[in-house]
């Protein structure tokens, strides 16, 4: 703990290869696991508590986590140079792979039998984002006042069309002060 | 007429809503693309981004090909730097700062406030998403039969994705 972590070494090029084979491999979601594996143990870029804080100021702030740890690990390795590195790196191939489905949903999406997979395409997504949001809920909720929390979020949205913003900034700010810093001993 | 500065607004715009991912800011990203500007329908909204979960890399790219439908490459690029730019300009300096903020006690506060309403707008999203992609009672078997296996075996959603489109295909 004494010593400061050397500064490791990156080129420019290995940061963008290393986001790019990221971008290009991290199919279903779930791309922190395969940062930790890319820049945790197979390059030693961080170690794991390092990431782990990255990964928190990453969750903290708007922004997909996958495009916030890339600049915050560029960053970290090489500066703002890095920090674009990584971006275009991980957007990469996701970016072009998305443009020519674009071009030929745009082109066929109407074929009948296209229409049918997408049907069920959809319909799937919407339980892979269930059980997104439940393993993420009984992971970080742990307090009845978190459960009010996400029922007046969704309540917000969906049944008083609020606009997302509103609900943000209103009860972001309202669940940060039930969470405000409070002498020891006297936490809700 | 130029929709390039009405692209940047609306992604810059839904950008900042993008608090624990992309499916926060789904509600505004329906009502901005489809009932304001009419950029494309919601079954075809819905369609792309249950495709852009198939593919690998930040799961909002999908907002390529509305760029690319609306103003052409250049579109295309234009939403990228509006959708990631204000973020990734955000995320840079904040990460800058953390480090010195070491033990600022709001921290915490912060993070421990943010969870549950990024759940919350998690779930928003889900829903008017739903609305549309769920209509009866084949849709919801999908998304129940993806739900359950999702959280009882450790298995790439892409997979059941594609399996869901093969289903799909066979059924509707």
């Amino acid at each position: 703990m004494t010593n400061p972590p050397a500064a490791p070494s990156a080129t420019l090029l290995q940061i963008f290869r290393e986001f790019l084979l990221i971008g290009a491999t991290s199919f279903g979601g779930g791309v922190v696991a395969y940062l930790r594996s890319g820049l945790v143990e197979k390059r030693g870029w961080l170690d794991d508590r390092s990431f782990v804080e990255l990964l928190s100021i990453s969750q903290s702030l708007p922004g997909l986590n996958s495009t916030n740890m890339a600049i915050l690990v560029g960053d970290r390795l090489k500066g703002t140079r890095g920090a674009l590195a990584g971006f275009v790196g991980i957007c990469l191939p996701g970016g072009i792979l998305m443009l020519l489905v674009g071009m030929l949903f745009h082109e066929h999406g109407d074929y009948p039998l296209a229409t049918a997979a997408l049907k069920g395409v959809a319909a799937a997504a919407v339980g892979l984002i269930l059980a997104t949001a439940l393993q993420l809920g009984r992971k970080s909720l742990g307090h009845v006042a978190d459960v009010v929390f996400v029922a007046v979020a969704v309540i917000g949205v969906n049944r008083f069309h609020l606009s997302v913003l509103t609900v943000l900034l209103v009860v972001g700010v309202l669940a940060t002060l039930w969470y405000r810093p409070r002498p020891a001993g006297s936490a809700p | 007429m130029s929709q390039i500065p009405a692209l940047v607004r609306v992604f810059a715009y839904l950008s900042l809503l993008t608090v624990g991912g992309g499916m926060a800011a789904f509600p505004e990203l329906k009502i901005l693309t489809v009932d304001v500007h009419h950029w494309l329908t919601f079954p075809q909204l819905i369609h792309l981004y249950s495709l852009g979960q198939m593919a690998p890399g930040p799961n909002m790219m999908m907002i390529v090909a509305i760029g690319e439908w609306v103003a052409g490459l250049l579109g295309a690029l234009v939403v990228v730097v509006a959708f990631f730019g204000p973020t990734s300009i955000l995320a840079l300096l904040v990460g800058r700062l953390w480090i010195r903020l070491g033990k600022w006690p709001w921290r915490e506060s912060i993070q421990l406030g943010l969870a549950p309403v990024s759940i919350g707008l998690l779930l928003a999203g889900c829903l008017s998403f739903a609305r549309e992609a769920v209509v009866g009672l084949e849709t919801a078997s999908i998304a129940a039969a993806t739900f359950l296996i999702l959280l009882r075996w450790k298995i790439n959603p892409a997979l059941l994705i594609l399996a869901a489109a093969v289903v799909g295909a066979l059924t509707f």
